[in-house]
């Protein structure tokens, strides 16, 4: 057994940046061919041909919100028309709108929700269709550490990734029959642009806590979805994978 | 019964579960006789829907055990279109 993904197929939704343009990268220098999902057009092309240049014809780009009505299903169509099958899905795309609960406005609230829990809901849906009849699938869903022990001024964010664990483990538990297995990640600070908004000071007190005493890279969170889609993970499922370089570890 | 509409769910079936023509008679118990699990109905009913372009509720879904009630259900929904 090895760690390739030659003949499988993904989408990665939130492709275009940070860790989601990392786990894109690393599914296809394992052979997967990568469908990725972005609202930014230039952002998302840029990943594709980054793939294109180094694994010819393994990069499909597509645009959209991954809450937008019917967009899941007319991806997952495309993909499957052109691709035959549809074998991995990383629910990745995720956005904050961080603010103290008393000044969260709903629509801080709805958006952020939307975002990450509802597009995750639509994607894992329409991906089930051709999972279950090829009797093989890989749903992975990038939760976080605030999804575990909450976070000043990410109730909305935090209540999201939650949500996400919870989704996670009843997907697992309904597919399984189906040899579809659904996993979540929970990264704790990790080297992105959604962490480079931090205040100097919350980054001073985070590295004091983190056992390993640096944040992670968009490639070590990588490593563990490549990890998960792979034959070596074929018995897990339902579970959360941790992150964090042991930020959430001690007391 | 209707032939063509029991021709055309015997189709669906054969297809979504993957078995033989001659295994589905119109006393054809899905769950019994053809093994269908819970997720294998839903999608049979979703299959079903797509080739009758017909919507089935759940609780509609739920009252079909053979495939004679399955062609009974089709019968009256495209029959109530047609008036």
């Amino acid at each position: 057994m090895n760690l390739r993904l030659d003949g499988r197929t993904a989408l990665v939704t939130g492709a275009s940046r940070g860790i989601g343009r990392a786990i894109a990268l690393q599914l296809a220098e394992a052979g997967a061919k990568v469908a990725l999902l972005s609202r930014t057009e230039a952002s998302v092309q840029e990943v594709a041909h980054a793939i294109e240049s180094y694994y010819p014809g393994q990069a499909l780009p597509f645009v959209g919100d991954v809450a937008a009505p019917q967009l899941a299903d007319k991806v997952v169509a495309q993909i499957t028309q052109l691709w035959g099958q549809l074998d991995i899905l990383v629910n990745n795309a995720g956005i904050t709108r961080d603010t103290l609960l008393l000044r969260m406005s709903e629509e801080d609230w709805d958006s952020v929700l939307d975002t990450n829990l509802k597009g995750a809901f639509l994607f894992t849906r329409a991906a089930l269709k051709p999972m279950m009849r090829q009797r093989w699938g890989r749903i992975i869903n990038i939760s976080s550490i605030s999804g575990i022990t909450g976070n000043v001024g990410q109730a909305n964010y935090s209540a999201s990734k939650a949500a996400l664990i919870a989704f996670t483990r009843t997907v697992a538990v309904e597919m399984g029959s189906r040899n579809i297995t659904c996993n979540a990640i929970a990264p704790g600070l990790i080297e992105t642009d959604m962490t480079q908004s931090l205040a100097d000071s919350v980054k001073e007190y985070a590295l004091q806590r983190i056992a390993l005493k640096r944040f992670g890279t968009p490639e070590e969170v990588a490593y563990g979805v490549l990890f998960l889609c792979s034959e070596f993970a074929s018995y897990i499922t339902g579970q959360v994978l941790v992150i964090d370089g042991g930020l959430t570890t001690g007391i | 019964m209707n032939q063509e509409i029991f021709e055309r769910v015997q189709k669906v079936i054969v297809e979504q579960l993957d078995k033989r023509p001659e295994e589905i008679t119109l006393e054809t118990n899905l769950a019994e006789d053809l093994q269908a699990d819970s997720l294998d109905l839903v999608e049979l009913a979703m299959a079903l829907e797509q080739e009758f372009d017909v919507t089935i509720g759940e609780d509609e879904a739920e009252q079909v055990r053979t495939v004679a009630d399955a062609v009974r259900l089709l019968t009256a929904k495209l029959g109530a279109e047609n008036e």
